[in-house]
């Protein structure tokens, strides 16, 4: 019927223009607002320099450094929890999702408690309450506690040595008057968020994977064992590659919402990218074009990560249909 | 900032105003007065166990307000946090923001806003454990210090510890409660912000005072005032001229409780200002009477001082730089005539 064809076709064009109108119209107003208000707008001060520290950086930062590079130290510092959280929540949780089809009753019950603990407890809570607890217990920077030769745990964090320093080869953090300098620091703030994300996003990890093993037919582990297939072999070889297809797209959203959730740092003192851009905002002014910025940065990295998991998908997809 | 505050400030940026310019009109139609205070910083803006908001910030929305409108309770508190502030103010959604904001050259020729005068001048500063034995801020090498975000306070960190060649490392904190839970515990060597707010965060907030000391150096002038938005010169105008006569009744020594007698004064400056022999008020647009409406609300400069921030206050700041110009200070209002 291409008489049909065509008018979903017009009506589809239509509601399309219509959307890209609406989005053009919002970007017109708030431009023509903000010029008629003597409101400076534009993406110039990006060059300019930042002017602010950043307590912790994997990349090297200086105040005088340019406001994208702070940006830059943001993005990195968010990368920098959001990948170690992600390989954490994802082993742990899948521990936990297996332990909950244990055939063990102990081992169920703990498995269920923590799941049910960890994801009915807001995360900005979780965060805070780890955040405290390692701030409370650990001793004073300037009492350090010497774990092993140039290895220190304080308030300020787990100090070890790493390349680099004076001498070009290794920078070994020593004990000062105030705290410990040098070497590479792992800060509370650094450890509080890691653990809280990974310990939270586990316990969804840990339902998608039950979820995901407990959706393949019953017959197939049956089938499996009744040819003589051991336990281990009938999970890797028969539940765990029919499993995956049905675990990775639920698997791929908690680990989306993960990279997202570490904006919750800046209520801990983390410098990831939400808490350097409120900074940025703050000197400049320029709202509109730092909330975009974030939102752009976070779009591309859900696309990315989206990417990534379909295309995993699509392998895991091949190797089932092989096996 | 969470999404419903991002999707919120694009809606009100691309939303156009009603009547630009006619922020007087506005405020006396609605018969309020939309004030942007802060969350919460004692002293300058923030609710008592009523529930009332109370201080220096908040008394400067109550003098207009009664100024304007002849009552000073008409007046709508908007609690913003530093990075709503100039957003709000930009829409419309406030007619005017008293918030401790220090005036820059940034903000004042960038964000389209109009910084009216100056009502506290404050410095920055530092809160270091008395343990640490430290006397100057110099001594800070490699220290962390915490610090809130959405202040200038960032900047002149930067700034101040770059000329005097030392490093030291930043830990920034969204919420204040935050921040100072960080220091108390120990996780800085060191708090950073204005002095003002030092003095009550090792008075009220320390677990012993007397553990902690305030260092001697302040790395950054910050005023303080008030903010409206730029196109309604008119607005400007009556801001600013608030509080120059709240500046100017303390110089003359008009006082909430005499200012009836001193309605009868003689003095031509006097009867200038409270509406006696000349009608200043009609230059403004506002009844001849407003400064005298402004002074028995909330008294003038030095009593919102004293009740506030001053020796009636917790805070017990000292006037310093804020006494009048005749008494060694900064205070100086143009003269209302």
């Amino acid at each position: 019927m291409p008489a049909q064809r065509w008018r979903n076709l017009l009506v589809q064009t239509l509601i399309a223009a219509g959307l890209l109108a609406l989005l053009w119209w919002l970007l017109d107003a708030t431009a023509t607002n903000m010029r008629e208000r003597g409101i400076r707008s534009g993406f110039d001060f990006l060059l300019e320099p930042a002017g602010f520290g950043i307590g912790e950086s994997l990349l090297p930062f200086d105040s005088t450094d340019s406001a994208l590079w702070a940006l830059a130290a943001g993005l990195a510092n968010t990368l920098r929890v959001a990948l170690p959280a992600i390989f954490i929540s994802t082993m742990l949780g899948t521990l936990v999702g297996l332990g909950r089809l244990s055939p063990n009753l102990l081992l169920r019950k703990l498995c269920a408690a923590y799941v049910e603990a960890l994801r009915n407890v807001p995360l900005l809570l979780q965060l805070l309450a780890w955040y405290f607890i390692v701030t409370d217990l650990l001793p004073a920077a300037s009492e350090a506690l010497q774990l092993a030769p140039h290895v220190f745990l304080s308030k300020s964090g787990l100090s070890v040595p790493w390349l680099g320093g004076d001498d070009g080869l290794l920078d070994l953090p020593q004990r000062g008057a105030m705290n410990v300098s040098g070497g590479a620091a792992m800060t509370p703030e650094y450890l509080a968020l890691l653990l809280g994300l990974s310990l939270y996003t586990a316990a969804y990890v840990a339902e998608t994977v039950r979820a995901g093993i407990a959706a393949v037919p019953r017959g197939q582990s049956e089938a499996a064992l009744a040819l003589g297939l051991t336990r281990l072999q009938n999970f890797r070889l028969v539940l765990l590659p029919q499993a995956l297809r049905g675990i990775i797209p639920p698997l791929t959203n908690q680990h989306l919402s993960l990279t997202k959730n570490a904006s919750l740092a800046v209520a801990i003192g983390y410098p990831e990218l939400v808490s350097v851009a409120n900074t940025t905002l703050n000197q400049t002014g320029r709202a509109a074009e730092c909330i975009a910025l974030i939102m752009a940065v976070y779009l591309i990295l859900s696309l990315l990560t989206a990417w990534l998991s379909a295309w995993l998908e699509r392998r895991s997809g091949r190797w089932a249909d092989r096996s | 900032m969470r999404l419903p505050t991002i999707a919120l400030t694009l809606l009100l940026l691309a939303h156009a105003p009603a009547h630009a310019g006619k922020t007087l009109d506005q405020v006396r139609q609605r018969a309020q007065l939309a004030c942007g205070v802060s969350t919460g910083v004692i002293g300058f803006s923030a609710t008592d166990s009523q529930g009332r908001w109370n201080g220096m910030d908040v008394d400067i929305c109550r003098a207009i307000a009664a100024a304007v409108l002849n009552d000073a309770a008409k007046v709508k508190y908007v609690p913003l946090n530093a990075q709503q502030r100039f957003t709000a103010l930009q829409s419309g959604e406030i007619d005017l923001l008293s918030r401790n904001t220090t005036w820059t050259l940034t903000r004042d020729a960038s964000l389209g806003l109009h910084f009216t005068a100056v009502t506290y001048y404050d410095g920055q500063g530092f809160l270091v454990p008395r343990k640490l034995k430290i006397s100057s801020a110099k001594q800070l090498k490699n220290a962390e210090i915490c610090v809130q975000s959405g202040t200038t306070t960032e900047k002149n960190l930067g700034d101040w510890f770059k000329a005097q060649g030392i490093k030291v490392k930043p830990v920034v904190f969204e919420k204040f409660e935050a921040s100072i839970k960080a220091f108390f515990s120990g996780r800085c060597q060191a708090y950073t912000t204005d002095a003002s707010a030092l003095a009550f965060i090792r008075s009220k907030e320390a677990p012993n005072p007397d553990d902690y000391v305030v260092l001697p150096e302040l790395i950054s002038k910050e005023p303080l005032g008030p903010v409206v938005r730029r196109g309604d010169d008119e607005w400007f105008a009556i801001v600013k001229w608030v509080i120059f006569a709240l500046i100017e009744a303390e110089e003359y020594g008009i006082t909430q409780a005499n200012l009836e007698q001193m309605k009868a004064s003689p003095d031509p400056a006097i009867q200038r200002l409270l509406g006696g022999a000349e009608d200043s008020g009609k230059l403004l647009g506002l009844e001849r009477d407003w400064a005298a409406r402004a002074v028995k609300a909330v008294g003038n400069y030095g009593e919102i001082f004293q009740r506030n921030v001053g020796s009636a206050s917790p805070l017990k700041l000292p006037r310093g730089a804020n006494a009048l110009w005749n008494k060694g200070g900064l205070l100086y209002a143009p003269p209302v005539r």
